[in-house]
């Protein structure tokens, strides 16, 4: 695939009579045994061109060929909702939220990139995930974004943080998408390998829902928005589907992509104009492997065959051939298969929107995929053998030696302030709270534009992004992103499940029905037995889950090979739940902003510090048991903070994770300017910092105590005063008073202090 | 403006004022450029103030009898050049520049700010955030000038709490232009608390001589409605064009 070989192009005709040429299949990064297989299916070597398309389509990222068999478990456990209108192997899941709408939504990563080139990585993550959504025939109202970085004071973190934020801003700001939420994290783990997931909603009429189907013979292939540049080739199969050791990051840079917000901007318009003239059959995004990618699954999805002139797709670089056009990850693209009477009016609005649209081809019968090059048959292929036919591996996964003496390393050990220990409570308090982890996130949050599209009810710092989808009914949706990779290493099974109870908990403490999940499981590499067993172990975890929850998988995203050298990650494993609200006018923040509220905490504390923030922050401890998971005191939670939205009983409810009560209620506080003083009904250090999962943090609006105690009381929901909001300290008595204005002090440095 | 019968205002604004309303609702156009963001928003502020919102388009020379007009915010063009620079000679701008010339409200936010700049129907120019960050922020402005076309329904020294969210939005112009906008009271609102983006004098916004074209870098638009913002304040910038438009 080197320019020497292009002198002579590499036909189909070639291909039959030059058996035993040498091709680069390694190179392009599949294994010998793969290559003999796609011979195999087409009864002669592939073209240059043919080759192309194999090594993106069966790549990692595009085949989810080491994880598809564990996959398969979101279906089979899947729960009986009847919500979902489209799930797992759509661009996105489609969820019914009444009324006539639907919600789309899908989280996935650009962590490779991002590290090579933060900026570029992180806007066309963004880029990448909002073109899924647009392709279900939504239009996309927001983003969200969870990340993850090396050690805050780490030089290369103040290389790739500010630029991938920057990135994100850039894009999402630009395409006028608020963003809600998401999730800051550091760790030594991640500081070879940031994770940066992308996470974007779209919101639909039932009836708008698009399928990537090329039907119809006859029906025109139209590819459209920007040109095809040599930017991004092989990102998919190189960049995406292994690790950096070996060769230095250097060495792949131009497998990034750029992205150009503005044409995205143009191209969500011009695709919302041409839905809603009804012009479209069928409509697929190019992200990962661009053309290859988006002619074989249309043709797949289909069921059809497709013939393509590739001299007609419009190129940015004259000297790109075949394989290059194939693979190009050029940005801001889309296809679609438009029937021929439609072609002119598709036209006419694609140049209202000045995006450049070319008839590339049509949709035929044969069964074929072919494509033309100056006139010959470079490419002919059945294109389900490139788009489902990939080889599907049940890698060996073994439970790594040390994971039983790590979980024997129990927290309980640590030196930690007893009772009497006034100031040590008061100094692991300002300690945790002062972490980058726990800190204040907003030199992040306010570079995103929030407000934009009006229709943001709660984004950062409230614990799930609330958004009104119909004005005039007020409902609306709840979404939350949240991963845990100190539990996941101790225990990726009960890890995987704690982040989904996190996700689950931070919607309904907005007063949001919890609904379905996306996710994006980022591991090291597939081929290492033992995060092979993690990465099952958190399938499995997530899948029973779900199950237990009632909230299917709708799809997600996975992302193996991050790792430096030969360390990986912590398995992280990120869940995104949606929720819905009937009407958002009832949402609880998470904020104390009325004195005279009574403060209680919801569930039960238990003794649990294995994975927590305080062992990690005051004693670089990562050892033991994360928190054990409940789901049924889970669902009762969220029944009950759903009950008392709705009645309007709550001035504010916060869910209580990493850093336990203790960070819960300083983020209340300084949140909305109300302190509080609160009595702890045992020992204080438990009390503060355990990590316990199924707690919520409320304030009960005055006069409501007694019709949320009955809740409480119907649904069998331990319930505890703790105290009262007020003043400018928050007080816990016997232990400690610290002002707000401390509070504030050591919570917002936490970032700037290492990033400025 | 077409003629109008003209009938006692309604209820909540004092009737010692003597003021008379158009019996039909003041339509306001809005015009979306490639890469208009707010362009949604500015409409539904419009309504939610009582006017009639009217979707203009950029490449349509017409400004569809409309008797105001507001430049919404966003990323004209992606801000290719320098920000607001094309969006100054699209086709709706050759119509525009006139009317405003001859006293038809115009409203610029944010990126519309900085197009009357470009198009030089207000003084100034906007350039890059002091900290090189886009900032995107609840900010406090104080309207110092109550008299145009646009801040009427607000006291003067009364502070507002507005939305800023904005790369390039430190707003410079040269001594002598800021000596003269001092006395001529044309700036109209300044950043009330720490300055967020090296604006020279705090300045949050600035009107043309005349008082019907003001410029404002803040988002009044996303401060109508407590639910989505950070209050009702931004409304008094519609409520004080229809008002405009009424006594016309």
């Amino acid at each position: 695939m080197t320019a020497g070989q292009a002198t002579r192009q590499d036909t189909v005709a070639e291909a039959a009579v030059t058996p035993d040429r040498k091709q680069p299949f390694a190179e392009l990064g599949l294994t010998a045994a793969e290559f003999r297989r796609v011979t195999g299916l087409l009864g002669r070597r592939p073209t240059d061109a043919e080759l192309a398309i194999y090594s993106v389509m069966w790549s990692e990222h595009c085949s989810y060929k080491s994880s598809r068999g564990h996959l398969r478990q979101f279906a089979e456990k899947a729960p009986e909702t009847g919500v979902l209108l489209a799930g797992i192997g759509e661009n996105a899941g489609v969820v019914d939220i009444g009324q006539g709408y639907a919600v789309t939504f899908k989280i996935e990563s650009h962590n490779h990139p991002s590290f090579v080139e933060p900026f570029q990585g992180a806007a066309t993550g963004v880029g990448g995930i909002v073109r899924d959504i647009l392709a279900m025939g939504a239009r996309p109202v927001a983003v969200m974004d969870a990340l993850r970085f090396g050690p805050a004071q780490a030089p290369d973190t103040r290389r790739v943080l500010p630029g991938v934020v920057r990135g994100i801003s850039f894009y999402g700001n630009c395409l006028g998408l608020p963003n809600i939420g998401g999730e800051l994290a550091f760790d030594p783990c991640y500081a070879g390998n940031p994770l940066v997931n992308a996470l974007c909603v779209g919101v639909l009429r039932h009836r708008d829902l698009k399928v990537a189907a090329a039907k119809g013979p006859g029906n025109k292939v139209i590819l459209f928005g920007s040109r095809t540049g040599p930017d991004g080739i092989g990102g998919a199969s190189v960049l995406a589907s292994a690790s950096f050791e070996g060769s230095g990051a250097g060495a792949k840079r131009p497998s990034v992509q750029v992205g150009d917000p503005f044409m995205e901007k143009l191209l969500v318009e011009c695709c919302l104009e041409l839905y809603h003239a009804d012009l479209v059959v069928g409509i697929q995004d190019l992200g990962a492997a661009g053309v290859a990618c988006a002619t074989t699954e249309l043709a797949a999805g289909g069921g059809t065959g497709m013939r393509v002139s590739l001299d007609a797709v419009p190129l940015r670089d004259p000297a790109l051939g075949p394989p290059e056009i194939l693979m190009s990850e050029s940005q801001e693209r889309m296809m679609a298969i438009v029937s021929p009477a439609d072609v002119e009016q598709f036209l006419a609005i694609c140049a209202k929107w000045d995006v450049q649209a070319a008839e590339i081809g049509e949709v035929t019968d044969s069964g074929r995929l072919e494509m033309t090059w100056h006139g010959e048959l470079v490419v002919d292929i059945p294109p389900a053998s490139a788009a489902d036919d990939c080889p599907v591996y049940d890698r060996p996964a073994r439970r790594p030696a040390g994971q039983d003496a790590l979980q024997a390393d129990d927290p309980g050990r640590l030196p930690r302030p007893d009772a009497t220990n006034s100031a040590g409570l008061r100094a692991a308090l300002l300690a945790v709270l002062g972490s980058p982890d726990a800190g204040d996130k907003t030199w992040v949050t306010e570079q995103y534009d929030r407000y934009v599209r009006g229709d943001t009810v709660l984004a950062m710092p409230h614990d799930a992004g609330v958004l009104r989808v119909d004005e005039e009914t007020g409902l609306g949706i709840a979404l939350a992103t949240d991963g845990n990779g100190r539990y996941c290493q101790l225990d990726p099974y009960t890890g995987t499940q704690l982040a989904l109870a996190e996700a689950h908990r931070n919607v309904a403490v907005t007063g949001a029905r919890p609904l379905a999940v996306t996710n994006c499981l980022n591991f090291g590499s597939p081929e290492d037995p033992g995060v092979m067993w993690q990465f099952t172990e958190a399938v499995r975890g997530l899948a029973d889950g779900c199950l237990a929850l009632g909230t299917p998988v709708t799809g997600g995203n996975v992302s193996f090979y991050n790792q430096t050298g030969g360390t990986p990650i912590h398995p992280t494993p990120v869940v995104g739940l949606l929720g819905v609200h009937d009407d958002v006018r009832h949402r609880i923040r998470s904020s104390f902003e009325e004195a005279g509220a009574s403060v209680l905490l919801l569930g039960e504390t238990r003794p649990e510090f294995g994975g927590s923030l305080w062992a990690w922050v005051t004693h670089g401890q990562l050892g033991g048991r994360p928190p054990e998971v409940d789901f049924a005191a889970e669902q009762r939670l969220a029944r009950v903070l759903v009950t008392a939205a709705g009645r309007d009983l709550l001035q504010a409810g916060h869910d209580l994770s990493d850093g336990g009560l203790a960070v819960a209620l300083a983020e209340a506080c300084l949140a909305g300017g109300t302190g509080c003083s609160v009595t702890l009904p045992g020992d204080p250090f438990t009390f503060l910092f355990s990590e316990s999962a199924a707690r919520a943090l409320v304030a009960v609006a005055p006069g409501a105590e007694e019709e949320f105690a009955a809740v409480c009381a119907d649904e069998g929901q331990l319930a505890t005063v703790l105290g009262v909001t007020g003043g400018s300290s928050l007080r816990v008595t016997g232990a400690f008073e610290i002002s707000l204005s401390e509070l504030a002090a050591v919570h917002k440095q936490a970032l700037p202090a290492v990033l400025t | 403006m077409p003629p109008a019968t003209r009938t006692p205002i309604a209820p909540g604004i004092p009737p010692d004022r003597g003021l008379t309303i158009v019996s039909r609702p003041a339509r306001i156009g809005v015009i979306t450029f490639p890469g208009s963001l707010d362009d949604q928003d500015a409409l539904r502020a419009v309504r939610r103030a009582g006017g009639e919102p009217v979707q203009l388009w950029h490449g349509e020379p017409s400004l569809r009898g409309v008797d105001a007009v507001i430049l919404p915010g966003g990323f004209s063009y992606g801000d290719y050049l320098r920000t607001g620079a094309i969006a100054r000679f699209a086709p709706v701008m050759a119509e525009l520049i006139p009317a405003a010339a001859k006293g038809l409200p115009v409203l610029g936010i944010c990126n519309g700010f900085q197009i009357l700049c470009e198009a030089h129907l207000l003084p100034g120019a906007l350039t890059r955030n002091a900290g090189l960050r886009f900032i995107s922020r609840d900010v406090t402005i104080r309207i110092e000038n109550c008299s145009t076309a646009w801040t009427s329904q607000y006291r003067a020294g009364q502070e507002i709490t507005v939305v800023l969210k904005s790369g390039e939005g430190a707003y410079m112009a040269d001594a002598g232009t800021l000596a003269g906008l001092e006395a001529s009271g044309q700036i109209i609102a300044r950043y009330a608390g720490p300055n967020p983006n090296g604006s020279v004098s705090d300045i949050a916004g600035v009107t043309s001589a005349a008082g019907n074209v003001v410029g404002l870098m803040p988002h009044p638009e996303h401060a109508v409605d407590a639910l989505t913002g950070p209050g009702e304040d931004g409304l008094g910038f519609f409520a004080s064009v229809l008002h405009a438009i009424a006594l016309a």
